[in-house]
C-alpha cells in the first residue's frame, strides 16, 4: 500500500502535523495559457511530504488545469514543477517514470473500459514497474479490499457504479506506491448517495499521512481532511491558509462571494 | 436441361474452384499485411512526433488515392520490370509476392483510417490515465488505446476486408493468371454462348464468401463492442 516508514502516521485524528518542509511538489513562477487564455498566473505552490493541500474555486479559475499540469498532462508555458526536488521531465521515457510516482484521479475515473477492474489495478505495476503478476495481482486485491470492492475485482468498469469505479481508480493509483496523489474533482461525476464512500477513502489515506492535492467542491472534505486550503480564481492563487481560517475568515472579496453562493444553500 | 449439363461438361476444363482458392489466400494474406501496416500507420499518427504524423498522413494519402490498379501495374511494371525487385526464380512466385504487397499496401491506408476513427471513439481519459499511471506511449497505444479502438471499428475494418476480397481480382494486372477474373475471362473467350451463366457463376461465388464476412463483422461488432 503505502510506503508506511516514509513519514509519521498522525494520531489521534484532528491534531495537526508538525511539516519538515520536504517538498513533494512545488511550482514556481508557473505560467499557462490556453490560445488567449492566461489559465495559470505566476502560480507559486509548496506541497509537503504527507500534506493535503484542498484547492478550491469557482469553475474556470484554472483549477483543474493546476491539477494537471503537476504530472505534466498538461504542459506549461513556464515557470519550473518539482516532484521531490526534481524538475519535470519532457515527455519521453522521463517522464512516464515520474507519472508512474504521481498517482492521479480523475473527475469521470476513466478506469480501462475493455478490462476488469483487477487488470485495470495491476497493469500499472506490472508494466511500468514490471512487477510478476501473481504479486501484482495480490497486491491489488488487498488494495480493492481496503477500498471495499474487493468482490468487484472480475467485473467490468461499466458493471460498477460510479462510487465503485472512482474507489477502484483510486486503487489503480495508489498500486504504484506513489509519493503524491492528485484528484481532480474526485466527486463531481457521482450521484449524490455515493459522494461519500469516494471520500471516506480519501479521508482514510489523508489520515494515512499520503500526500495528496484535491481539486474539489466538497468542502466537508476540506475541513474533515485538509492540512491547508488554496482558493483560486480566474488563473491566480488568491489565498492560501488553513481549512479553519479560510472558511472563516475568508480574506479578500472573491473568496467571501464564492464561499456565501456554496456554503448557503 | 441438356444446356445446363453442357455448361458443366465445359466448366470442367477449369479449375473455378482453385481460382477462388487464389483469390482467398491473396485475400488472407494482403489483409494480414494491410492489418500491420495500417496498424502501424495509425499509431505513427496519434503518435507525439511530429514527423511521424507527418509521414503517416502522407502515406495513408497517397495510397488511398491512388487507384488500384495503378498500384498494381507499378508493382508489375516498375518494381518487378525496372527495379528487378525479385523473390525468387519462378516469375509466377514473384507476380503473387508483388500482388500481396500491392493489395496490402493499398488497404492499408483504408485499414489506418478505419482505425482512426475507431480511435476518436476512445475518450481521451483513457489515454490519460494510461500515461497518468507511467506507462510510454507505446505500452499505453498498444495496452489501452488501440485495443479499445479496433473494437470500435470492426465495421469499417469489416467493410475494408470486403473490399479487398473483390479487389483481389485485379492481381491479375500484375500477372496473376490463374485467379478467378482471369479464369472468367478465359471461359468467355472459349465459351462465348455460356456468357451468361460464367457470369453467374463467379458472381455467386463472390457472393457466398462475402456473405459470412459481412455477418461475422455484424455479429463482432456488436459483441465485442466496449461498454462505458
Amino acid at each position: 500500500m503505502v510506503d508506511s516508514g516514509s513519514y509519521e502516521l498522525f494520531d489521534p485524528v484532528g491534531v495537526e502535523p508538525d511539516f519538515n518542509p520536504d517538498p513533494v511538489a512545488q511550482m514556481i513562477n508557473v505560467q499557462k495559457h490556453f490560445g488567449h487564455l492566461h489559465v495559470l498566473k505566476d502560480i507559486n505552490l509548496t506541497v509537503n511530504r504527507g500534506e493535503v493541500v484542498v484547492v478550491i474555486g469557482p469553475s474556470g479559475s484554472g483549477k483543474s488545469t493546476l491539477c494537471r499540469t503537476i504530472n505534466r498532462l498538461e504542459p506549461i508555458d513556464s515557470g519550473q514543477i518539482l516532484i521531490q526536488g526534481k524538475l519535470l521531465p519532457q515527455e519521453g521515457r522521463d517522464l512516464a517514470r515520474l507519472r508512474a510516482d504521481v498517482g492521479m484521479v480523475f473527475q469521470s475515473f476513466n478506469l480501462f473500459a475493455h478490462m476488469s477492474i483487477l487488470d485495470n489495478v495491476t497493469l500499472g505495476p506490472r508494466k511500468a514497474r514490471k512487477v510478476p503478476k501473481a504479486k501484482a495481482e495480490a497486491e491489488a486485491l488487498a488494495l480493492l479490499d481496503r477500498v471495499g470492492i474487493k468482490d468487484q475485482a472480475k467485473k467490468l468498469p461499466a458493471q460498477l457504479s460510479g462510487g465503485q469505479q472512482q474507489r477502484a481508480a483510486i486503487a489503480r493509483a495508489l498500486a504504484m506506491h506513489p509519493v503524491l496523489m492528485l484528484f481532480d474533482e474526485p466527486t463531481s461525476a457521482l450521484d449524490p448517495e455515493m459522494i461519500n464512500e469516494v471520500l471516506d477513502v480519501m479521508v482514510s489515506l489523508a489520515k494515512e499521512g499520503m500526500t495528496m492535492i484535491v481539486v474539489t467542491h466538497e468542502m466537508g472534505f476540506a475541513r474533515r481532511a485538509a492540512d491547508r486550503v488554496v482558493f483560486m480564481s480566474d488563473g491566480l492563487i488568491l489565498e492560501e491558509g488553513s481549512p479553519e481560517a479560510f472558511f472563516t475568515t475568508p480574506q479578500t472579496d472573491r473568496a467571501k462571494d464564492f464561499l456565501a453562493k456554496i456554503l448557503h444553500h | 436441361m441438356d444446356y445446363l449439363s453442357r455448361y458443366w461438361a465445359f466448366m470442367a476444363k477449369y479449375n473455378v474452384l482453385n481460382a477462388f482458392w487464389v483469390n482467398i489466400s491473396l485475400t488472407l494474406a494482403a489483409g494480414a499485411l494491410a492489418l500491420i501496416l495500417g496498424t502501424i500507420a495509425v499509431t505513427m499518427r496519434i503518435s507525439p512526433v511530429s514527423s511521424l504524423r507527418l509521414a503517416s498522413t502522407f502515406y495513408v494519402n497517397v495510397f488511398r488515392d491512388i487507384p488500384l490498379t495503378v498500384v498494381m501495374v507499378i508493382m508489375a511494371s516498375v518494381v518487378w520490370m525496372q527495379l528487378n525487385v525479385s523473390f525468387s526464380n519462378d516469375f509466377h512466385v514473384d507476380f503473387y509476392i508483388l500482388a500481396i504487397i500491392g493489395l496490402g499496401i493499398y488497404h492499408s491506408s483504408f485499414i489506418a483510417e478505419a482505425l482512426r476513427s475507431g480511435i476518436n471513439t476512445v475518450p481521451v481519459g483513457q489515454a490519460e490515465a494510461a500515461r497518468g499511471i507511467g506507462l510510454t506511449f507505446l505500452q499505453s497505444t498498444r495496452i489501452v488505446v488501440l485495443p479499445q479502438a479496433f473494437r470500435g471499428s470492426i465495421a469499417p475494418i469489416g467493410n475494408t476486408i470486403i473490399a479487398l476480397i473483390k479487389n483481389t481480382t485485379v492481381a491479375s494486372v500484375t500477372g496473376v493468371s490463374n485467379e478467378t477474373s482471369s479464369t472468367m475471362q478465359a471461359a468467355i473467350e472459349m465459351g462465348p454462348q455460356f456468357i451468361f451463366l460464367i457470369f453467374l457463376t463467379f458472381a455467386l461465388g463472390y457472393v457466398i464468401i462475402v456473405i459470412p464476412v459481412g455477418l461475422l463483422s455484424t455479429s463482432l461488432s456488436r459483441r465485442l463492442a466496449v461498454k462505458r
